[in-house]
């Protein structure tokens, strides 16, 4: 189509424009032209999801809570190296370890302050045990001061708690490591 | 001298030394492990391979030694090429667990697998496991991590004198093991923990409790005996967490003795004193210091006011820092008490006003290794101070001769050339013997003082070659240790010494107790000498008599009465009439809680700064290593509080060092001319009692901290408390080994075990003190009965 120019209907250019002007006003044109877009959104597949019903997918990799693991017989895999200690560029981690009574080299004490933790997964990754891990969770909250460090039984806690996902993690991020 | 060149730098050395050596002192370094300065050379890791010049193959730098000439290269390809190769042969049998070693973070192969390790394994064979020893419990094991350098047996055969480990089997089945079923029992075992370069030997009560990294070292003064030591104390979050040797030449060389590199085990013990506490009316109370301490002055005033000075007495540990004894002697003094005394074991002070400045060595530790002829009476060196028999054995392997005239027959780490056991009223007798085959064979006149006693005496074989050889042998050294100087005739001793010194040329050496003895003669913690020998208007009286004599007030310095003191039991008595006992420590003991009236808490060695003087008098400063607990306060605070409180003048210190500061100068403007000469008094009678009891001090009960540190009381479990006697002893007085018996002491008595020994002589049994089980006890060298 033949746009409606000017020169085409031979109108002055001013007169042309207010024509255009009031038709469109008074046709409602601009609302249709918005109305398309949101027409559009109607049809097409939503990504809203209904949360906390529902949640966004996350990456294998994503870094959230820490947690300390277990081997599949029970036994707690730290071994009181403190290399995540040594690592923590944020101080997050205290380790105080001594000889257990069946002579193997273990914790008495292994606390994570979440106000320090940058989540920046170091520990993770000086861990030769695969022992503390960041899990994905990321919804949690301390409501008193002092909820903020975790000890060690509730870092197991938690990795009892998600040791089917944290696994499932490990597996799908080892080709490529 | 030789003219080499080490990478390209020319260097000139002395011939007879290894590579290895010149490249150590210019500063270039070649990897090794088996090699080590203090031991001899062994060449069995072949970590140092360098490259020579005109030589095929590459040579071990510890062992080839320089010639004119030589070009070594350390770094070329062909040295790399073989240490690496070294390297990979090295880690085929290591496990990888630096994980969980100890020794992970300072470990020798560690660093250097980092630097010539390859980073993957061409090795898939199985690795050989061996079983750990059972060293003790100083030194933990794990002994499939040794690479068989060799150093620890080393160590043992050349240094301590004691081979506890060795090495069985060849090649891929070499083994370090000890003797079977043996536990080491040096009193130096803990160097090899130093010495180990991997994770096989590390320490136990350290076992899994910090990393080395997490760790700050900082520097003090050993505080068990007269050496001084120099260490450094590992510290995390204000706790000691371990203790290891500073290097010293002129003390204790790399090493240390195990009471001084474990003894921290006991500064978390459960009886800490936290608060300051008064009884009142039969029941303890917490008090804030004010309180304690105005109390404290208040009655100690009252009955120095009301009794006379004389009626109070001041008693310090010879291990309290130069600093604590000045102050707690002006305190004192200030208040108008000159009873002040630390020779807590000794009994004998007839001599003291012709004691020198203070007690100690002439010779300087070092220069032990020069003497060609040593004479010990008296002492067990191996026990009281490791590291000075360790300097005994190094003269004795450069040819010394040493003798030894002692009341039992110690087990030393070095060949005795003569040993004189005997009954120990029998001490001044065998010395006397010595002199007389001199004065004899010198045709000199005895001297009057002793002239008539030496008529009777029979001159044995073994006295004459005793004296000969301290008279032809130079430089020679007369030893007195625990025994001589806590002796019933200690002064006789002394004087004996220092007569066959004037005939021999020998040195007269006293190897005196705890930590400070020298700093608390210059302190003036004695009663009849101030500050730097001034002598004083007002003489006080000795820890003998103060006790024998009991007095209304007793002021306790870091002191376990009863465990430290020669004579429990009239300790106990005296505390118990007393008004007013005053006990500054830093336990609290149910024997101080039943027996004193005030408690003041007050601070480790390890918490306090402060100088210990060491017996050859070098003065060593050093600051606290971790702040005190609680309500805990250094003892030189306390007592600068005290002074200021009582009014008393120039008590202002805001510094340990002040207080030091002021003592040296006191010392170069003023200190005391000689000791007044007095005539020696030499008196060899004696009364024998028909079965003598012998008290020493173990190496592990010598002071509070270490008779706490329980690693080192299990280490010393076989040296327990018991009635030490020989075989025809027990057989006389019907007794039997491994039973129970009845010791009976001035009324008092006490059932402990029957232990067979043969080193004690007949007519003697030994027991120890600086035990709960012989508090009840009397007199070291009293008369006893034994009874079933």
């Amino acid at each position: 189509m033949m746009p409606l120019t000017s020169e085409w209907l031979g109108v002055n250019e001013k007169i042309m424009n207010k024509l255009k002007h009031f038709f469109k006003s008074f046709l409602l044109w601009e609302l249709l032209v918005g109305l398309k877009l949101t027409g559009r959104y109607l049809f097409s597949k939503k990504i809203t999801v209904q949360f906390p019903e529902e949640e966004t997918p996350r990456s294998a990799r994503f870094r959230g809570l820490l947690a300390l693991r277990r081997y599949p017989n029970g036994e707690e895999r730290c071994i009181a190296c403190k290399l995540c200690e040594a690592v923590c560029p944020a101080l997050a981690i205290t380790i105080e370890a001594e000889p257990r009574a069946d002579g193997s080299r273990r914790t008495t004490k292994y606390e994570v302050d979440f106000f320090k933790c940058i989540y920046c997964g170091f520990c993770e990754e000086s861990c030769p045990v695969d022992s503390i891990v960041a899990t994905s969770q990321m919804h949690y909250h301390f409501e008193k001061r002092g909820e903020n460090i975790f000890t060690k039984e509730k870092l197991l806690a938690v990795g009892d708690k998600y040791e089917k996902e944290i696994a499932a993690n490990r597996t799908k991020d080892s080709a490529y490591r | 001298m030789i003219e080499l060149e080490i990478d390209g730098k020319k260097v000139e050395a002395e011939p007879g030394n290894m590579i290895i050596q010149v490249a150590d002192a210019m500063g270039v370094y070649i990897p090794r492990f088996c090699y080590h300065k203090k031991l001899s050379i062994a060449a069995n890791c072949r970590m140092c391979l360098v490259e020579v010049e005109k030589i095929g193959k590459p040579v071990p730098a510890c062992a080839t030694p320089i010639s004119q000439g030589m070009r070594v290269f350390t770094k070329s390809e062909k040295a790399l090429a073989a240490q690496r190769a070294v390297m990979e042969f090295l880690l085929i049998n290591h496990p990888l667990d630096c994980p969980i070693c100890d020794q992970g973070g300072e470990c020798e192969l560690q660093d250097l697998a980092l630097g010539y390790g390859d980073d993957l394994s061409r090795y898939t064979e199985g690795k050989r496991a061996v079983d750990d020893e059972n060293l003790g419990s100083l030194i933990a094991t794990d002994m499939t991590r040794c690479i068989h350098c060799t150093r620890c047996v080393r160590f043992g055969t050349e240094v301590a004198g004691m081979r506890e480990l060795g090495t069985v089997w060849r090649g891929e089945h070499m083994e370090i093991k000890t003797f079977v079923g043996k536990s080491l029992t040096s009193e130096v075992s803990g160097n090899i923990i130093d010495l180990c370069p991997v994770g096989a030997l590390t320490s136990k009560p350290y076992r899994y409790t910090a990393r080395a990294w997490e760790l700050q070292q900082r520097y003090t003064i050993a505080p068990h005996d007269c050496l001084g030591s120099h260490l450094n104390v590992h510290v995390r979050r204000n706790e000691v967490m371990r203790v290891v040797p500073r290097e010293s030449e002129a003390i204790n060389e790399t090493w240390l003795s195990d009471r001084d590199r474990f003894s921290y085990t006991g500064l978390k013990s459960e009886d800490r004193l936290n608060q300051p506490m008064i009884k009142q009316s039969g029941h303890w109370q917490s008090v804030s210091w004010e309180v304690a301490l105005e109390y404290m002055l208040e009655a100690l005033k009252k009955v120095i006011a009301v009794q006379g000075p004389e009626q109070a007495a001041g008693i310090i540990s010879p291990s309290a820092t130069l600093e604590e004894s000045y102050l707690f002697q002006r305190l004192l003094r200030g208040l108008g008490c000159p009873n002040i005394d630390h020779r807590l074991r000794q009994i004998d002070f007839a001599d003291q006003d012709s004691m020198p400045l203070y007690p100690g060595l002439k010779v300087k530790i070092a220069d032990l290794e020069q003497q060609r002829a040593v004479l010990i009476i008296g002492a067990n060196v191996r026990q009281e101070q490791p590291l000075l028999a360790l300097r005994l054995r190094k003269a004795n392997l450069k040819g010394a001769q040493i003798f030894c005239i002692n009341p039992i027959d110690y087990q030393v780490n070095f060949n005795l050339n003569q040993k004189l056991i005997c009954h120990p009223t029998l001490l001044p007798e065998m010395l006397a013997g010595i002199i007389k085959a001199i004065l004899v064979k010198q045709a000199i006149e005895a001297p009057t003082t002793i002239a008539e006693q030496l008529k009777s005496i029979q001159v044995t074989e073994q006295q004459q070659a005793i004296a000969e050889a301290l008279s032809v042998n130079q430089p020679s050294t007369i030893l007195l240790g625990a025994i001589a100087q806590q002796h019933p005739q200690a002064a006789t001793l002394r004087s004996l010494a220092s007569l066959l010194a004037e005939l021999t040329g020998a040195s007269v050496n006293l190897l005196t107790e705890g930590a400070n003895t020298a700093g608390a003669w210059l302190a003036g913690a004695v009663p009849h000498r101030g500050a730097v020998g001034l002598t004083q208007d007002k003489l006080g009286q000795t820890i003998a008599e103060l006790f024998a004599e009991p007095r209304k007030a007793y002021v306790l310095f870091n002191v376990e009465p009863a465990q430290d003191c020669a004579n429990p039991k009239q300790v106990t008595k005296a505390l118990q009439q007393a008004d007013l006992v005053v006990a500054l420590t830093p336990y609290n003991t149910p024997y101080l809680q039943q027996h004193a009236d005030v408690l003041l808490p007050i601070a480790h060695h390890a918490e306090t700064s402060g100088t210990y003087v060491n017996a050859e008098g070098e003065w060593q400063s050093f600051a606290a290593v971790v702040s005190a607990p609680e309500q805990v306060k250094p003892g030189w605070k306390v007592l600068r509080v005290l002074g200021n409180l009582a009014d008393l003048a120039d008590f202002n210190y805001t510094a340990s060092t002040e207080i030091r500061d002021e003592l040296q100068g006191m010392l170069a403007n003023h200190s005391l001319k000689v000791a007044k000469q007095v005539q020696p008094r030499i008196n060899l009678a004696y009364t024998k009692h028909p079965l003598t009891r012998i008290t020493e001090w173990p190496m592990y009960r010598v002071d509070g901290l270490v008779r706490r540190a329980l690693p080192l009381q299990q280490a010393a479990s076989h040296d327990s408390v018991g009635i030490r006697i020989n075989s025809k002893m027990i057989e006389q007085l019907q007794l039997a080994a491994g039973g129970l018996a009845t010791v009976e002491q001035a009324g008092e008595s006490v059932t402990l075990p029957v232990i067979l020994d043969e080193r004690i002589p007949q007519g003697c049994a030994l027991i120890a003190g600086g035990f709960a089980e012989t508090e009840v006890l009397a007199e070291s060298f009293g008369a006893i009965t034994i009874h079933v």
